[in-house]
């Protein structure tokens, strides 16, 4: 009952998500069973359908974009408790520097993306390269809802419904060869419809990379959606990456190419300011950015503005699920 | 027209105004999905605006030769610091929810805070002797001389705009702001240079 506050999903999300998925469209059903069955908890069921309520208004689909149907994922981890964002801030708060530095531009000025046609190419150290239409992308596995945290390096975060499928499915069936360590992946960098292109900020295009073993991990989703339909343009329409226990600037948008090498790819933070950015950058309170420290974060839409800010979670709460991965690794040095 | 009693209620009002929308915006959610970080950053931003006005006081009086410019001087340096201190107070309450161990770790650890609480320091005292009778407690060599240091103030206060952007190579607004305010110090270089008496 308790994980179904939004209010105190963060002090403990982590037993309910690793033991079992619950499917948000059930939850409100679910509660009502719990409810009845339990005498006496008229006012604690209430406070939960007020907290569901909520939680499902966030979750409604906001009817902006074509929708696009998924199935709850059942993957442990992959959908938290914690009141999701709304559309309205998770697509008007962005970092989306093709089209501005500032986090209101790309919802301003996306709409020159144009996103058909669209196709992945997949080259590299892998046995069928290619290059895959959207349309064939999207009909490749079976589609997904994760709700996941996500944590910007600059210390806010979001909670939000995301629609794909593990990374991984694309994956095996392009079957990388042996030498394949790394995946290198290319986004769009178009100057006709991505004004910021060619500004200084960034090496253009925009690249992000990640170790073969992280990109196989299942909850690493390529993602097509989120609140049940496309992706805005603004949030890495038509094909983005997420990658929940790493900052945000890992989930390259707009991908046009997934490359595999067998050398650590140059990333475009990294490339810019290696002494502040990383190439692994999960997210780790106790390891602090040069110029802030990343013990915390904000909430966006939830904390309020007077509260205290958050404690930011060992890989931004998905530690259970991905930690094995870096077992033995100094984390201070490879931030 | 400068002479006019309501001249300066009218000035006060006139730069009271950002401060006032900025705060009806926060608690009214008009600063958008993070409106603490806008409340921090736009009270930074007024700051630096603050500053530039406070600095072509002087530069505006020899070239227009209105004297009475100096009457809005003390109120345009006391409202540099009216911003500034926003600014911090933002950051100290909603960054860092007013905890003050914490603050003080952050101001050790992280040299863009630093110079930031620096430049507010500086202000602060020049603030502290902003009244008449410290002119006459200090003299008028040393209160000018103390008062010479919102020079520092100004390059504090863009180091640490311009720490704060650095990781994003997007230094525009830092450059502008810099040249502002370079170009009013070197314009006092320049005029001090000009009328310094010749042997």
């Amino acid at each position: 009952m308790h994980a179904r506050h939004s209010d105190n999903g963060h002090n403990h999300p982590l037993g309910s998500e690793i033991t079992s998925a619950h499917a948000h469209q059930n939850r409100r059903q679910m509660m009502q069973h719990l409810a009845t069955g339990v005498a006496g908890a008229a006012l604690a069921s209430w406070a939960s359908r007020e907290a569901l309520a909520q939680s499902d208004k966030a979750l409604a689909r906001p009817g902006k974009l074509a929708p696009l149907a998924a199935r709850p994922s059942t993957l442990a981890g992959a959908n938290t408790m914690e009141k999701p964002t709304t559309y309205a801030d998770a697509s008007t708060y962005n970092n989306f520097y093709e089209f501005g530095t500032d986090k209101a531009d790309p919802a301003k000025n996306a709409h020159t993306l144009k996103t058909q046609p669209w196709s992945v190419e997949i080259e590299g150290l892998v046995k069928k390269p290619g290059r895959w239409d959207i349309e064939d992308l999207l009909k490749l596995s079976a589609m997904e809802e994760r709700i996941y945290r996500m944590r910007c390096v600059e210390g806010w975060s979001m909670v939000i419904p995301w629609i794909g499928y593990s990374l991984s499915e694309l994956i095996k069936r392009v079957e990388p060869q042996g030498s394949a360590k790394f995946v290198e992946f290319v986004t769009l960098a178009d100057p006709k419809t991505m004004p910021f292109v060619g500004s200084r900020v960034l090496e253009w295009p925009y690249v992000e990379g990640l170790r073969l073993d992280e990109a196989m991990h299942p909850l690493t989703l390529l993602t097509f959606g989120m609140y049940g339909e496309i992706l805005p343009n603004q949030n890495g329409a038509p094909i983005r990456l997420n990658v929940p226990w790493k900052y945000g600037f890992k989930n390259a948008k707009s991908i046009v190419k997934i490359r595999f090498v067998e050398k650590q790819p140059g990333t475009a933070w990294v490339k810019s300011a290696s002494h502040e950015y990383g190439f692994y950058s999960n997210v780790n309170p106790n390891v602090d950015h040069p110029r802030w420290s990343q013990a915390t974060e904000r909430r966006i839409g939830e904390d309020g503005l007077l509260s205290k800010k958050r404690k930011t979670l060992m890989f931004n709460g998905y530690e259970a699920q991905v930690g094995q991965l870096y077992a033995g690794m100094d984390l201070k040095k490879n931030y | 027209m400068w002479r006019h009693p309501a001249a300066k209620p009218l000035l006060a009002l006139l730069l009271a105004w950002p401060a006032c929308w900025l705060l009806w915006a926060a608690f009214h959610d008009q600063l958008g999905p993070n409106p603490a970080e806008a409340l921090i950053r736009q009270s930074g931003d007024w700051a630096l605006r603050a500053l530039c006005v406070a600095l072509a006081v002087t530069p505006l009086r020899v070239i227009t030769g209105q004297v009475l410019l100096m009457r809005f001087r003390r109120m345009l340096g006391v409202n540099v610091f009216v911003y500034a201190a926003l600014h911090m107070l933002s950051y100290a309450w909603l960054d860092m929810g007013l905890d003050l161990e914490d603050i003080a770790r952050d101001i050790a650890k992280r040299p863009f805070i630093l110079v930031g609480f620096l430049a507010l320091l500086v202000l602060s005292a020049l603030v502290a002797t902003s009244f008449n009778k410290a002119v006459r407690w200090l003299g008028t060599q040393r209160w000018q001389a103390l008062h010479r240091s919102v020079y520092a103030v100004a390059a504090l206060a863009v180091l640490h705009f311009y720490w704060m952007r650095a990781g994003k190579n997007n230094q525009t607004e830092v450059l502008i702001y810099g040249a502002i305010l370079a170009t009013l110090l070197g314009w006092r270089v320049w005029h001090w240079w000009r009328k310094r008496p010749r042997a």
